[in-house]
């Protein structure tokens, strides 16, 4: 998915080279015609197995029910889409409750997981001594998977025995808030840790695109009077603008397609209200043995995740014109 | 340790889908296992003596038990110059979701070990054979075994299980803790009167004596327990309905969250705190599986002891499961390695006084009643739990329902819920699911 985005993305930015190549060649020859094509080919191959293949393999599992183990694996039709839509089946409830999980983590965290990191990448920006050792600190976090920041802050965060309520009650605060274990605490846990693990991969993107913007911009605007903010609003904001279209895009991508962190933190508590589609999907897929099912999960989400994207260029490209 | 393991299984869990789905793909390519089936020259488990054969075994004993494990099968290849059997050990939860995608491809076991409750969803998903020649002719029989154990190696009448061990919820109890608050250190309660007045003695010396986890481990499987002590079940007796939002069930879910509002436990217990808090003395009573013994044995400071459940409802009961020895059907048969695992299978069923040191109870009757069995104190502490031990029943696709079960007991424990609401709430879910499965497996 991501994948895709990107090379379109880059699409924006400047004409295809194909189209050139092949406007310029294009009297000398067959032959010649084909070149760009064998560029392209070791990434279309890789594209055709692992991305293309998987898809159709995907739509032709979810008409299925599909045990891969079962000799038998009936054609449904449209039956395993027409359960995640009729309140009367078995998964209704716990789909429908995971894509809300996965649209509230989501909502809660794209917000911070832009502004946060562009607020440190402005700050890391500037000289000051010890740079270059704060750059490597804000970075530090995104370093480790997810299973050791998962485990880690799941102890930190124990309501009865986590150090964070010891040191939230050395300090005079209430010392036994439920910080993985019930409502709304649960969702502050998971969002505050993704955003301090993640923020520092953010923040060296934007750190690369504001080093991008010309210092004579900035000379210039200061020369014509502007202030800091108006220097930040029309000159670094603008600069930033497909950094930005970037950041935002993988964020909801990312942010989207959660999983680790509930599932080693929360461990979808309370209840199963914190567990994500993605890890609803490899439950039903591989532990309840309902691939099909699965797979229809997967093309539902895959569409809902295609609009917010679409949605996303449209709102960059109208900004544009 | 298996605490620990439980968590680690669970991280390990997100590997499983990259693993899972690249055993499909190889599906394909994979080639069948070595050369064509021999001559049968076994004759179920007795002796083998055909040409010599590498067996592949899979188990999940990550504590441990899984060094004890490797010392057998050590034992028996030096004993066994014609078998030589190799050991790969998973997180339990990896490697239930890995096993059919491995034994499909020809890259599985030859030996696979299974929780009991697992037998029948594998056993329907034809990915382990038939072992009812193994038990015939090592005679073994129910009189062997505890007969729910030995009950829940069938599915559809055959046998795909032998059965190894059980491994029952036991009641653990911090002496320290008992000795400071006034109680005999040397007698844990028996009985709901004695336990519910051991804890408000530990409330007087301001310790919450009982927490009370939502979690599976150890909560849920204490609910468990619990509501089979009350007279109540998960299911009826065909495992056609789910029968988890009786008035004893509960009740006695009631009776387990009321420790909260009580003041015996705190609210929002965290995964493995109540377990922590135990060793650390931060609690006097835990219920948690036979095999933390091994783990509370590493750590001597803490001064412990460890019973069986007391009775708190109307008749005893705890949660106990088994593991179970199963042969992993091949892409190409191959009768001299069925053969040699069934030898396997024989010889560990009769070693497991030694697998008992493990922290398990062994499976056959004659090695628990034998003294040196006898002579392992905590272990052999909860072998009079096998009467009365309450076990899943084997039915395929029941993970999931019984994930259901425990799901509404975790909001009820959290609070969310009243017990009635959440259990009436998992009920109706886990008919679907229960009517899913029907449908799914022909039962």
């Amino acid at each position: 998915m991501a994948d895709v985005i990107e090379v379109g993305a880059a699409r924006g930015d400047a004409p295809p080279p194909a189209a050139n190549a092949a406007r310029r060649t294009a009297s000398a020859g067959r032959t010649r015609r084909a070149t760009p094509y064998l560029f392209l080919a070791p990434y279309l191959v890789l594209f055709g197995v692992f991305g293309l293949l998987p898809i159709v393999l995907g739509l032709w599992l979810s008409v299925h029910q599909w045990d891969f183990q079962l000799p038998n694996r009936p054609f449904v039709g449209l039956d395993n889409y027409k359960q995640l839509f009729s309140s009367d089946s078995a998964v209704y409830g716990d789909w429908w409750q995971s894509v809300r999980a996965t649209a509230i983590f989501t909502v809660l965290s794209v917000p911070l997981l832009v502004v946060v990191p562009l607020g440190l990448a402005l700050l890391l920006n500037r000289s000051f001594p010890g740079r270059t050792f704060f750059r490597a600190v804000y970075f530090a976090p995104y370093v480790l998977g997810v299973a050791v920041i998962g485990l880690l802050w799941r102890f930190l965060l124990d309501a009865n025995l986590g150090l964070v309520n010891r040191l939230l009650g050395v300090v005079g605060l209430p010392s036994d808030t439920p910080w993985v274990t019930n409502m709304p605490w649960a969702w502050i846990s998971l969002v505050g840790v993704t955003v301090w693990w993640t923020s520092g991969f953010n923040a060296v993107i934007y750190l690369a695109g504001l080093q991008d913007i010309s210092p004579e911009l900035y000379e210039a605007a200061r020369m014509d009077g502007a202030s800091a903010w108006q220097r930040f609003r029309n000159v670094t904001l603008p600069g930033l603008r497909p950094v930005l279209l970037f950041v935002i895009t993988t964020t909801v991508l990312a942010s989207a397609n959660m999983f680790g962190q509930s599932f080693l933190i929360t461990q979808g508590t309370p209840g199963t209200e914190t567990r994500t589609v993605v890890w609803f999907i490899v439950e039903e897929g591989l532990r309840n043995n309902n691939a099909g099912r699965a797979a229809a999960m997967s093309i539902v989400f895959a569409l809902l995740l295609a609009v917010v994207s679409i949605a996303n260029f449209r709102l960059f490209r109208y900004k544009e014109d | 340790m298996i605490q620990n393991d439980m968590s680690r299984r669970r991280l390990l869990g997100l590997g499983l889908g990259l693993g899972a789905a690249a055993s499909l793909t190889l599906a394909g390519c994979g080639g069948g296992d070595d050369n064509a089936s021999g001559p049968a020259a076994g004759n179920g488990g007795k002796e083998y003596t055909g040409p010599k054969v590498d067996l592949k075994l899979w188990n999940g004993f990550t504590g441990g038990d899984g060094e004890i494990f490797k010392t057998l099968v050590n034992q028996f290849n030096t004993e066994h110059k014609n078998i030589a059997v190799s050991v790969a050990t998973y997180q339990w939860e990896d490697y239930y979701n890995k096993l059919p995608g491995a034994a499909s491809s020809g890259n599985g076991p030859d030996i696979a070990v299974m929780h009991m409750d697992q037998l029948a969803t594998f056993a329907a998903r034809g990915v382990i054979t038939e072992l009812d020649d193994v038990a015939k002719n090592l005679e073994l029989s129910e009189a062997d075994f505890a007969p729910t154990v030995w009950q829940g190696g069938l599915y559809n009448n055959k046998r795909y299980g032998i059965p190894l061990d059980m491994h029952p919820l036991g009641f653990y109890y911090n002496k320290a803790v008992m000795q400071k608050a006034g109680l005999d250190p040397n007698k844990p309660p028996t009985t709901k009167d004695d336990f519910t007045a051991a804890l408000t003695e530990f409330k007087k010396s301001g310790v919450q004596g009982f927490w009370v986890s939502p979690f599976q481990f150890t909560g849920g499987m204490t609910f468990y327990s619990l509501l089979n002590q009350w007279g109540g079940s998960l299911f009826d007796a065909e495992v056609a309905k789910a029968t988890f939002n009786s008035d004893p069930a509960v009740e006695a879910c009631t009776w387990l969250v009321d420790m909260i509002k009580q003041g015996h436990s705190p609210a929002n217990v965290g995964q493995d705190a109540e377990y922590l808090a135990f060793k650390s003395g931060k609690n006097a009573f835990t219920f948690n599986g036979i095999w933390q013994i091994n783990d509370l044995l590493k750590s001597p400071e803490v001064q412990w002891g460890v019973a069986p459940l007391p009775q708190l409802g109307s008749k005893p009961a705890a949660w106990a499961n088994s593991h179970n020895f199963t042969i992993v059907k091949q892409r190409a048969a191959n009768a001299n390695k069925v053969s040699g695992a069934k030898v396997f299978i024989n010889w560990l069923s009769q070693h497991s006084l030694d697998w008992a040191k493990g922290g398990q109870i062994p499976a056959r009757k004659d090695v628990r009643e034998s003294a040196e069995f006898k002579a392992l104190p905590a272990i052999s502490a909860l072998a009079p739990e096998l009467e009365y031990a309450a076990f899943p029943p084997a039915t395929p696709g029941l993970g999931e329902v019984i994930k259901t079960f425990y799901d509404s007991f975790n909001v009820a424990a959290l609070g969310k819920k009243t017990p009635k609401q959440a259990l009436d709430e998992g009920v109706t879910k886990a008919n679907k699911q229960l009517e899913e499965n029907r449908k799914k497996y022909g039962s």
